[in-house]
């Protein structure tokens, strides 16, 4: 375990080798309370803030004080799970945000909604969602998504692994673009829901 | 020996409200995130549920009193609603509130108003449900059968 850890370190040096630390957005006071459970049984750190807007200020992209030097490794964030509809920023505008950003646009963003409506799972992946998971989030979404950011794989099929795999060799460039989808990845994300 | 009863009638009303469909899986995913850290999980999400949903329910009252009627604010307040319902595993509440919507987009103040009497009715009724189940007591336990005499047929 202890060699994995350090391989581990060597690939994602972002990544903790013991935890993830997630930032979990939702507006519902009993979504929020439950998604806090789910990861912290998935083994991570977590912080859960109630909308689009706190979660910006949390990053420190609000515009406000820029403090990204200040703190930053204690609040660096591995992974974000934002709900979908929230009153002011939607979880699309939010994750459109992080996207836009040249420092957080590397950490991979879940979607969370209670509506299957396609063009909705189709947009937010156009814009990079990592994945997009329908309420109520089970158990096992939430660990099949921790573990995927924890081994450093991409869940976005063929170019998105590439792309990780060559972390291996290099720290990951943050001019590095994101290949756009092709429509068969798309496919095969819809398929899994 | 007591306890054991009042476990055993508890056991037994988280199986009726199963299978009577006030509850569903949802409700199963929560209880299988209890351990002996966490032991109440359950009853504090449920407890928030319902401290959080008073406030929407409220809302919805004073949104149905309204005059012209926001449709749009109705729908809106009852899209929250009813994803603090599927959150919890409240399937007959949250079933209700899918024929609220469709009154909602029909613009129908009637239909709206109605419905939400009963969700109101499915609402208080499963919240009684619930405080028996997690805090079994013979009052309640008495209470709880004088609610559904139907279950004591079973």
């Amino acid at each position: 375990m202890a060699a994995a850890a350090d391989v581990f370190i060597q690939r994602l040096p972002e990544v903790s080798a013991r935890e993830l630390h997630v930032l979990a957005v939702d507006d519902s006071h009993v979504d929020r309370k439950v998604i806090e459970r789910l990861l912290k049984i998935s083994s991570c750190k977590v912080t859960v803030v109630d909308s689009g807007t706190r979660a910006l200020q949390y990053l420190g992209l609000d515009g406000g004080e820029k403090n990204s030097s200040i703190d930053f490794d204690s609040m660096k964030v591995n992974l974000i799970m934002t709900d979908y509809s929230m009153p002011g920023m939607t979880g699309f505008e939010l994750l459109k945000k992080i996207k836009e950003s040249s420092i957080f646009r590397e950490i991979p963003v879940v979607v969370m909604s209670s509506e299957n409506i396609l063009t909705r799972i189709d947009s937010c992946l156009e814009e990079g969602a990592e994945e997009f998971l329908l309420k109520p989030v089970k158990l096992s979404d939430v660990k099949r998504v921790t573990d995927f950011i924890m081994r450093g794989e991409g869940m976005k099929g063929g170019k998105r692994s590439q792309k990780r795999r060559r972390s291996v060799d290099c720290i990951p460039s943050l001019t590095t673009e994101l290949s756009p989808l092709s429509p068969s990845t798309l496919a095969s994300k819809k398929s899994k829901l | 020996m007591d306890k054991v009863r009042l476990q055993r009638e508890a056991a037994f009303i988280r199986s009726s409200l199963l299978d009577q469909g006030y509850l569903d899986e949802q409700f199963i995913q929560l209880e299988e995130l209890q351990d002996n850290d966490n032991p109440n999980f359950v009853e504090e999400v449920v407890t928030l549920f319902y401290t959080d949903s008073a406030r929407l329910i409220y809302n919805i009252d004073q949104a149905l009193l309204s005059n012209p009627t926001d449709f749009t604010k109705l729908d809106d307040y009852m899209h929250q609603f009813k994803g603090s319902c599927s959150s919890i595993g409240a399937k007959k509440v949250k079933n209700e509130c899918n024929g609220f919507g469709e009154y909602c987009e029909a613009q129908n103040y009637d239909g709206c108003f109605r419905t939400f009497q009963q969700i109101k009715q499915e609402y208080i009724n499963l919240k009684k449900k619930l405080e028996t189940y997690f805090q079994p007591s013979y009052d309640h336990i008495y209470a709880y059968y004088l609610i559904s005499p139907y279950d004591l047929m079973r």
